[in-house]
């Protein structure tokens, strides 16, 4: 299977050196009174990877480790500070050109939380059409109507739910909703920023699986972005691994679980609590993410790293090649670090 | 058999609407033993954050308690009057709620609002509660605690306020730790770190700790028993690792096969149908018979109550022959 990736086919997506920061300064005035200079905070540093077609990237991290940043760059809805991301091989710049607007069909966006991103003030089948009316995929409102009644039945809801507004529908059903407004412009790729979090576990369960299943359907592409590490190894071909707006690893998903490599994804492996773990002796988690304002010289984890020497405090890491993927880590690198306890 | 330390019997919760009263919690009955953890599940509104709320006196008003008792170490608490219930909350019951940011007032230092809570439940002078402060801050986890006992909330880092909300609860050395929902607005990295804390000084103090998640996971690691709740009733209620391995309850299988696990690989997801009812159309019968899928004519007109099924209690019918077959040898 893994032979796939030996083409030479073009990737769907191709991030390089992607960053994006902020200005997060206090007021002029402030500044000249307390003679601060401005402040800057590196959300997303540098961050390369590519997606291949009909595969899942997932991207897992803790809060502020860029993640969402990320997927709002990959959709246009921020603008990279510094970096390229091509689709398809097409530079995405993101203006109202005629090109942009016939890329612009080709992906859409799923958010976290059903409840912010349904308008509570149109009714189903006018929120699950707009991608067609804005984008002009679709303009004899008969045909809409066909499309948006396949939609609601494609996933799971009924052709008759259209004529309902969103306050009827429970988180499950409105995330649905969300699912049917971003497939209406038939996209090939699909970023979803957390989509189940706010969710319960049954039914994560019923919208993990649609999603799936629509993959299969559709052929779809998926950036799935989660702080939830049994999601994203249930739904990910390979996965990334954010701390403090870099990549650290990116590997194949099965292989992360089993053999991770750099000493965070260790460390956020050990910490999930897992209901095969009962009673499991796990070890103490050192330390919190540190202030991205100004983050730590080096490897940004060498202060919470068991195994950091002064090399890492001093020398950003590069990539190092692993079995089945990349790691940024000196340790992994100079092969000081033991394999992992890991045995799953 | 000795006194169990709380002992909640037949607990409805009921609020108040235009359209008639809506019952929340409908029977709940449990019993939790000294120094005993016990996890309580269930998908939002099921019923468990109000639990906690009725145990520690803290419904909100509409919502209260329309019957049942609820007994700690054999005495009635339901029913006391505000003051006598506040000299109860904080002193033999404390509480860690969700999230660490509200649960501690911005405009007090830490000690400030540590040494209140230990000089409102013990005899001590304004030293004695400090040095107190600084030794419980000292033993959930903070680093130098003698120096920032006298910082503000928001000098805290998520993780660290939570651990601050732990040494609250635990400053008049409670029998009983409620703790809801403590590490849901935490990083994973920091979930780890606060549930190892939260176990480790309840155990050392002796208390006795009911934790409300939805999340399996964090119940399955730290808990003793867990009560899975739905639609205001316990459906199942036993010894954790027994309900993981063998749920009986159709609902608890299916909530265990739901949630993707890092040790095994499975294609899809095992999926109940639907969603839980709303509290205004909950179904005759068992509650969760229209997403059932071993429903029978029975499930659809009465209600189940707790069936004892091995060293468990299960609400589900599929199970009464057991009950039956148990007797009659």
């Amino acid at each position: 299977m893994t032979e796939i990736s030996a083409q030479p086919e073009t990737p769907l997506i191709q991030v390089d050196n992607l960053s994006c920061v902020f200005d997060v300064s206090k007021p002029w005035l402030n500044r000249v009174v307390e003679r601060e200079p401005k402040q800057f905070l590196r959300a997303v540093d540098d961050v390369s990877f590519e997606i291949r077609k009909g595969e899942t990237l997932a991207l897992v991290g803790e809060s502020g480790s860029g993640k969402s940043t990320i997927a709002k760059m990959l959709v246009g809805l921020l603008e990279p500070s510094a970096g390229t991301i091509l689709f398809d091989g097409q530079p995405m710049i993101i203006d109202s050109s005629e090109r942009m607007m016939e890329l612009r069909k080709r992906f859409q966006m799923i958010f976290q939380s059903p409840y912010a991103s349904l308008n509570p003030r149109w009714k189903v089948a006018d929120v699950i059409a707009e991608p067609m009316v804005v984008l002009g995929v679709e303009k004899d409102s008969a045909k809409i109507q066909a499309r948006v009644d396949e939609l609601l039945e494609l996933v799971g809801l009924s052709a008759a739910d259209g004529s309902k507004f969103p306050h009827e529908f429970s988180g499950g059903q409105r995330q649905r909703i969300a699912i049917a407004r971003a497939l209406s412009s038939n996209p090939e790729f699909i970023v979803c920023d957390e989509p189940t979090s706010a969710l319960d576990v049954s039914v994560q369960a019923q919208i993990l699986n649609l999603m799936r299943d629509l993959q299969d359907q559709l052929g779809l592409t998926y950036l799935f972005i989660s702080h939830d590490l049994s999601v994203v190894r249930h739904m990910a071909n390979r996965i990334g691994v954010l701390y403090l707006g870099a990549l650290v690893e990116i590997a194949d998903s099965k292989e992360l679980f089993k053999a991770p490599q750099h000493p965070y994804t260790r460390m956020l492996l050990d910490a999930v609590p897992d209901l095969e773990m009962t009673g499991r002796q796990r070890k103490e988690v050192e330390g919190e993410i540190p202030n991205p304002i100004n983050p730590p010289s080096g490897c940004t984890f060498h202060p919470r790293c068991p195994f950091a020497n002064e090399r890492c405090e001093r020398e950003v890491p590069g990539w190092t090649q692993t079995r089945f993927g990349v790691a940024a880590c000196h340790g992994v690198g100079e092969g000081r670090i033991p394999a992992a306890e890991i045995t799953r | 058999m000795s006194t169990p330390l709380l002992s909640v019997r037949d607990l409805v919760i009921k609020f108040p609407t235009r359209h008639g009263p809506l019952t929340a919690v409908d029977g709940v009955s449990f019993d939790l033993a000294a120094g005993e953890v016990l996890g309580v599940v269930g998908e939002s509104g099921a019923g468990k954050s109000l639990t906690g709320s009725a145990i520690i006196g803290l419904l909100d008003p509409p919502g209260h308690i329309a019957s049942g008792e609820i007994y700690l170490k054999g005495e009635r608490i339901d029913n006391l009057r505000p003051e006598e219930m506040r000299a109860i909350r904080g002193r033999r019951i404390g509480m860690v709620f969700q999230d660490p940011l509200t649960s501690l007032n911005p405009l007090y230092t830490i000690a400030d609002q540590l040494i209140e809570t230990i000089r409102t439940h013990l005899r001590l002078s304004e030293r004695e509660a400090r040095k107190r402060a600084i030794q419980l801050l000292d033993d959930v986890g903070i680093p130098a605690a003698s120096r920032r006992i006298d910082d503000y909330p928001h000098q805290f880092s998520g993780g660290m306020r939570q651990r601050v909300v732990i040494a609250l609860a635990l400053a008049a050395g409670p029998e009983l730790v409620i703790a809801d929902e403590p590490t849901t607005a935490l990083d994973v990295s920091v979930q780890a770190q606060i549930i190892d804390v939260l176990k480790e000084q309840c155990t050392q103090h002796g208390a006795s700790v009911i934790l409300i998640t939805h999340d399996m996971g964090v119940i399955a690691e730290t808990a003793d028993r867990v009560a899975v709740m739905y639609s205001g009733r316990i459906a199942e209620i036993g010894p954790v690792r027994e309900i993981i391995q063998n749920a009986k309850h159709p609902y608890t299988s299916g909530l265990m096969g739901s949630i993707p696990t890092l040790a095994q690989e499975e294609d899809r997801l095992v999926q109940i149908p639907g969603s839980m009812p709303r509290l205004s159309d909950i179904p005759p019968g068992c509650p969760f018979n229209p997403r059932c899928d071993k429903v029978f004519d029975k499930c659809r007109v009465h209600r189940p109550s707790l069936i004892p099924v091995e060293n468990r209690e299960v609400a589900c019918w599929l199970y009464e022959d057991t009950e039956a077959r148990g007797a009659a040898t």
